[in-house]
């Protein structure tokens, strides 16, 4: 189970990636718990400045756009 | 080169469609097409190469290379690059906090935040092709200096007083760490076909939000350039009495547009005799005073420190109207 957070203060593109996400990961039956983090203390505690960002596990992996679908299954995959 | 928009809009609105080129159907619907047609195709291309070009640049790099600069250059530099680099407004939240929390002065933040909204590369675009150079250059230096002014004035005040507490301390933090030698980050070295990608989805993404706004903008243009006699400003407001000015800083608070779309207006309002100045100070309070994006800033601020910020914003707009008002007869010899 790979706890997913998706950073950002409530934009579209952050609902948006956390979507896909999740769509992804059904897809490749990955077990996953997206949740969105909209917590200005907490983005700023990961020194994201670009949104939508994503954390897995509570690493930052990727920031500043909404991720395609290549890079989500390698997000997921790794 | 540009001429072939004009060219189409004739040729489909006084052939294809058969109006005459002197009533006001015509004559708003000539500009509608002739600027939408225009607008995008430059659009397209420009936004594609610019993209091209700043593919590498990142916030990172910025954030580390404003760091390491003193203050007074720090002004410049965040207004600066708060006008090259590519940012979406809901991204400032993370944005204030990534450079509050690097020790960065709430005033060049700042001064990054006004001139964001105000200059970008679409803006600078349109103004061009619709009204010219020199005009482009005034507009520039007027959104560089609404940012770094605003941003001086702010530290002068010390507003990072009023920063909610747990910014307030990320930032205190910062400034008493000795500056961390950290090396820059490193510089994406991109082949041209990841520039292509990234230019490509930055085509897609600017022009699938702004589109609305061109379309909302040059139809308000058209109408006014149609059916509002030349020189109805000049008649009804006087030529440029001195409350014209703060009279449309405040008629552009409610309305909130990004600078896409008020640029149309502004061409047409200037046509129809409005100053230079006045029409500067309303759509600067149109584009970089907008509601939502106060709300959002509520998050990290205080209400002192959002009212001042607020106030700031509109006594430079007013400043600004007065003075390009004033100056305008030697600045624009063709208005």
């Amino acid at each position: 189970m790979k706890t997913i957070e998706v950073l950002g203060t409530g934009c579209k593109k952050c609902t948006t990636t956390a979507e896909q996400m999740e769509a992804v990961a059904r897809e490749l039956g990955i077990e996953v718990d997206v949740k969105k983090v909209t917590d200005p203390t907490a983005i700023m505690e990961y020194q994201v400045m670009s949104t939508p960002a994503v954390a897995i596990d509570g690493k930052l992996v990727h920031s500043g756009s909404v991720p395609d679908r290549g890079k989500i299954e390698t997000l997921l995959k790794a | 080169m540009l001429e072939v928009f004009t060219w189409l809009a004739d040729w489909l609105v006084y052939g294809l469609a058969g109006l005459d080129p002197a009533s006001k159907l015509g004559s708003s619907l000539h500009f509608f097409v002739e600027d939408t047609t225009k607008i995008f195709a430059l659009l397209v291309v420009m936004i594609y190469v610019i993209a091209l070009a700043r593919a590498s640049l990142d916030l990172e790099r910025v954030r580390h290379y404003i760091q390491r600069k003193n203050r007074l250059a720090g002004y410049g530099l965040g207004a600066g690059f708060g006008a090259i680099t590519p940012f979406c407004s809901c991204s400032s939240i993370p944005l204030f906090l990534g450079f509050t929390s690097a020790g960065i002065p709430l005033g060049i933040t700042m001064a990054f935040l006004f001139t964001s909204p105000i200059i970008n590369e679409v803006a600078v675009i349109m103004l061009w092709s619709l009204l010219g150079w020199e005009f482009t250059l005034v507009y520039i230096v007027i959104g560089m200096a609404v940012g770094i002014g605003g941003g001086m004035v702010l530290d002068a005040f010390q507003g990072e007083r009023w920063l909610k507490d747990f910014a307030a301390k990320a930032y205190q933090r910062a400034t008493e760490s000795p500056p961390s030698d950290a090396p820059a980050p490193e510089v994406p070295s991109l082949t041209l076909k990841d520039r292509h990608a990234f230019a490509r989805d930055e085509l897609k993404e600017i022009v699938g939000r702004i589109w609305k706004w061109v379309i909302i903008g040059v139809g308000l243009g058209a109408s006014l350039h149609g059916f509002v006699p030349d020189g109805w400003f000049a008649d009804n407001l006087g030529s440029g009495q001195w409350w014209n000015v703060p009279a449309a800083v405040f008629a552009g608070l409610p309305l909130y547009s990004n600078a896409t779309g008020v640029i149309p207006v502004m061409e047409s309002l200037i046509i129809k005799g409005l100053p230079v100045g006045t029409t500067l100070a309303f759509c600067m309070s149109t584009v970089a005073a907008s509601f939502p994006e106060f709300i959002m800033l509520k998050q990290v601020m205080q209400w002192r420190l959002l009212t001042l910020i607020f106030v700031i914003l509109l006594i430079n707009f007013m400043i600004v109207g007065w003075l390009i008002n004033l100056l305008s007869p030697w600045l624009f010899s063709g208005f």
